[in-house]
């Protein structure tokens, strides 16, 4: 069995509202190796998104460790962990959240921006990208000329350019038809299968958690 | 990093009439400010360009204008007589004994009155002030009721022009000549003979010498000699320091009063500006947290928007800027606080006027911008990704 690269230890996060506290997560544990596809499904308000950014590093636990590439990111301060997303999370959203004002080689270019690489070497690796999510040809279309699937595939040439550890993906599917929803885990399925990367996938749809080598179930905060 | 900066260009694009609007609030502000430091160094170099270098200018001492100096004819005389003053080509000395006398004359445009200046001199005024050319007509002849006028004056006053009628110290003079002083304070004086002036207002005294020196390294000796000279009591300068000495009251006035102003107004661009970078930030929460969540710094987001913010500035530094060049072309007039007579001068540009208002604008936006630009950079990812 290869190595944990996701490793979640009695994590614990309760959300406020209006004072009210709201525990999301109850000392959950999970475990994912190296080159895994992990769906993580349950109903609203199960925790699954929450988890997600806890992993992704977007935010914080109230107790427990998060380790993910052999970093404890409950060590990291703030600016250091901007600085270790950029290098090992590749992120989908369910909306893209592409820039609208950037072309589809600009959105893909964004995360480069934090490498040491020249600009050459950047267009180099946008552009195989976007060859490998197949929109070779739609470089320099803007996100309003593309279709939600062909958006969700610049939104996953984005997530790989940086030849990420991890590919964290929100709903990916979430927005789109049926045929594009296809596409896009065919896609998640071989950056898992080919290029070895570890896909963690928070989802509702059923089609979706079929391409995932494990699902896990939450509810109310725990796994099933 | 371009793809940052072009992403900022962008937006502002992509906002353009909000964006527009901001620059034109800006650009109007920054065209009332360089309008302001234009007037007033306008103003400076109508002043300082009427003075030649070469020039000294002799007044009792502790004058603060010709108009309030009085020097008496055996005075003058000494001046007039001291070895350092060069001698011209007739073979007399370079000097001018004047005397300056205010008249209320009415203006042609509104009949308002307002103070000229009577310069009483003599056919040396001329060869003193090598700049200053006839245009039009001929000299006064001495001996005479006849005046030529600067041609601020021909133009603005009634009864100044070539061929009219002035009247004053009872007598009716007849103007004769436009002279040109290129745009200098003489451009709104009145120049008659010394004697016919004198006479004409009772008044036997002069209120400067001005001569030309020989060598302008021998001033500071001439002013030692002359003001220790217990026969005199006068005050010697150099004739470029008098007249920029004159400039002083009346363009700091400009100044204070014009920047104070200028400042209120930058506090409704620059909450103008705030505005549009607070809309900015909260039409694209979804972006910032996208931004933040790919890795990018909070310092980097606060970047990204105090350079849309910069660019506001910027582009309506560049807005005002080019509307105030066009009053290069305005020529105003307003009374002179050190002599209480009327001058005219041009809107003048420099290029600190320049750099100095593209600096108030940066400013301005990158004021405006600034509260915003740390709202998007503290935003929560989690919570802004949430409303998308």
């Amino acid at each position: 069995m290869a190595e944990n690269v996701i490793e979640v230890k009695e994590v614990e996060k309760t959300y406020y509202r209006d004072r009210m506290p709201i525990p999301v997560l109850r000392g959950l544990s999970l475990a994912v190796p190296e080159g895994d596809f992990v769906a993580l499904m349950g109903p609203s308000g199960s925790g699954k998104t929450t988890l997600l950014n806890l992993i992704a590093g977007i935010d914080r636990p109230d107790k427990g460790r998060i380790i993910v590439a052999g970093t404890d990111l409950g060590t990291l301060p703030e600016g250091q962990l901007a600085k270790w997303r950029s290098r090992h999370i590749g992120f989908v959203f369910q909306f893209y959240n592409l820039l609208p004002v950037l072309t589809a080689s600009g959105n893909v270019e964004l995360p480069l921006l934090l490498t040491k690489l020249s600009k050459k070497e950047r267009r180099d690796h946008v552009r195989a990208a976007l060859e490998l999510v197949g929109l070779g040809d739609r470089m320099s279309h803007s996100p309003r000329q593309l279709s939600g699937g062909q958006e969700q595939r610049v939104a996953i040439a984005r997530a790989l350019v940086t030849d990420p550890t991890v590919i964290v993906a929100d709903e990916p599917t979430g927005d789109l038809d049926k045929q594009s929803a296809t596409e896009i885990l065919d896609l998640l399925g071989r950056l898992n299968k080919e290029f070895h990367k570890t896909v963690v996938m928070v989802t509702h749809d059923p089609r979706a958690a079929e391409r995932a080598r494990v699902v896990h179930h939450l509810d109310k905060g725990e796994l099933d | 990093m371009g793809l940052l900066l072009s992403y900022s260009l962008r937006n502002l694009a992509a906002r353009r009439m909000t964006a527009a609007f901001t620059v034109i609030g800006m650009g109007l502000v920054v065209f009332v400010f360089a309008a302001v430091l234009m007037l007033a160094h306008g103003l400076e170099r109508t002043l300082v360009s009427t003075g030649s270098s070469d020039n000294i200018i002799v007044t009792r001492e502790a004058a603060t204008s010709e108009t309030v100096s009085i020097l008496g004819r055996d005075q003058a005389g000494v001046v007039k007589t001291e070895p350092e003053i060069a001698v011209g080509p007739d073979a007399k000395a370079l000097t001018a004994s004047e005397i300056v006398v205010l008249i209320s004359a009415s203006k042609r445009s509104n009949g308002d009155a307002a103070n000229v200046v009577i310069r009483g001199t003599g056919p040396e005024a001329f060869t003193l002030r090598q700049d200053i050319k006839l245009k039009a007509g001929r000299m006064f002849a001495p001996g005479t009721s006849e005046v030529v006028a600067g041609r601020s004056v021909a133009k603005n006053f009634e009864g100044c022009g070539l061929g009219e009628n002035v009247r004053f110290a009872g007598r009716v003079w007849n103007v004769v000549g436009v002279f040109d002083a290129g745009g200098s304070g003489f451009d709104s004086e009145l120049w008659g003979d010394a004697e016919q002036v004198q006479q004409a207002f009772r008044r036997p005294i002069f209120s400067s010498v001005t001569a030309r020196l020989r060598d302008p390294g021998s001033f500071d000796a001439m002013k030692r000699r002359l003001e220790a000279d217990p026969r005199l009591t006068v005050e010697v300068e150099r004739e470029r320091e008098y007249y920029e000495k004159q400039s002083r009251a009346t363009a700091s006035f400009i100044r204070v009063i014009g920047l104070a102003v200028t400042i209120l107004f930058s506090m409704g661009a620059m909450i103008g500006a705030m505005i549009t970078m607070y809309a900015a930030v909260a039409s694209r929460t979804t972006e910032i947290a996208t931004l933040r969540a790919l890795g990018f710094t909070r310092f980097t987001v606060l970047r990204v928007f105090l350079a849309e913010a910069f660019l506001l500035g910027t582009l309506g530094g560049v807005l005002g800027l080019v509307a105030a060049s066009f009053l290069s072309l305005v020529s105003v007039s307003t009374t002179n606080w050190d002599t209480f007579s009327e001058l005219a001068f041009s809107f003048s540009v420099s290029p600190g006027i320049i750099i100095g208002s593209l600096i108030f604008a940066v400013l301005m936006g990158v004021i405006g911008g600034f509260l915003p630009a740390v709202r998007a950079a503290r935003a929560d990812i989690v919570n802004s990704l949430r409303k998308a």
